[in-house]
């Protein structure tokens, strides 16, 4: 995630209603996907941009996990995900995001 | 089943990822405000 994007959202983060916000991810692999989640739960790992430092500590889910394909309608998820579902690596950017929610709940 | 109705939501794709209008048009479909979008691109 770049630093401008980082400051972006920070300020819609603070701007408030914080507990209703929720994350919603379309990153291609687990590594990309791990890095972004930590980054928007636990602050910036890489102590470079703006999150450095700072835990937003919001949901974060991917729109592969099938907790979020079960809550939007199956016409609608096969339009705009439809064929990538099979392509991108669900297993490992499931994984990645379990990791991310139990390191987040230890610390 | 995660309850998305009425959650504000950052949609943050990626190019090579899903996008950030398809999570959109997802999110806003299950009851969702969207209140941030964007896709990265790593090129």
């Amino acid at each position: 995630m770049d630093l401008e994007e980082q400051e972006s959202i920070r300020r819609v983060a603070e701007g408030g209603h914080k507990d209703r916000m929720v994350v919603l991810l379309g990153t291609p692999t687990a590594g990309s996907t791990m890095m972004t989640a930590t980054t928007l739960t636990q602050g910036d790992p890489s102590y470079a941009g703006p999150l450095a430092g700072v835990p937003l500590g919001l949901p974060t889910y991917h729109i592969l996990e099938d907790d979020v394909r079960q809550a939007i309608p199956a016409d609608v998820y096969q339009r705009e995900v439809g064929p990538l579902e099979f392509v991108l690596d669900r297993e490992g950017i499931t994984r990645a995001l379990q990791a991310v929610r139990e390191r987040s709940h230890q610390t | 089943m995660i309850d998305l109705k009425g959650k504000l939501v950052l949609a943050l794709g990626e190019r090579d990822g899903v996008p950030g209008p398809a999570l959109q048009a997802c999110a806003e479909s299950a009851g969702a405000v969207v209140v941030y979008m964007a896709t990265q691109c790593f090129v």
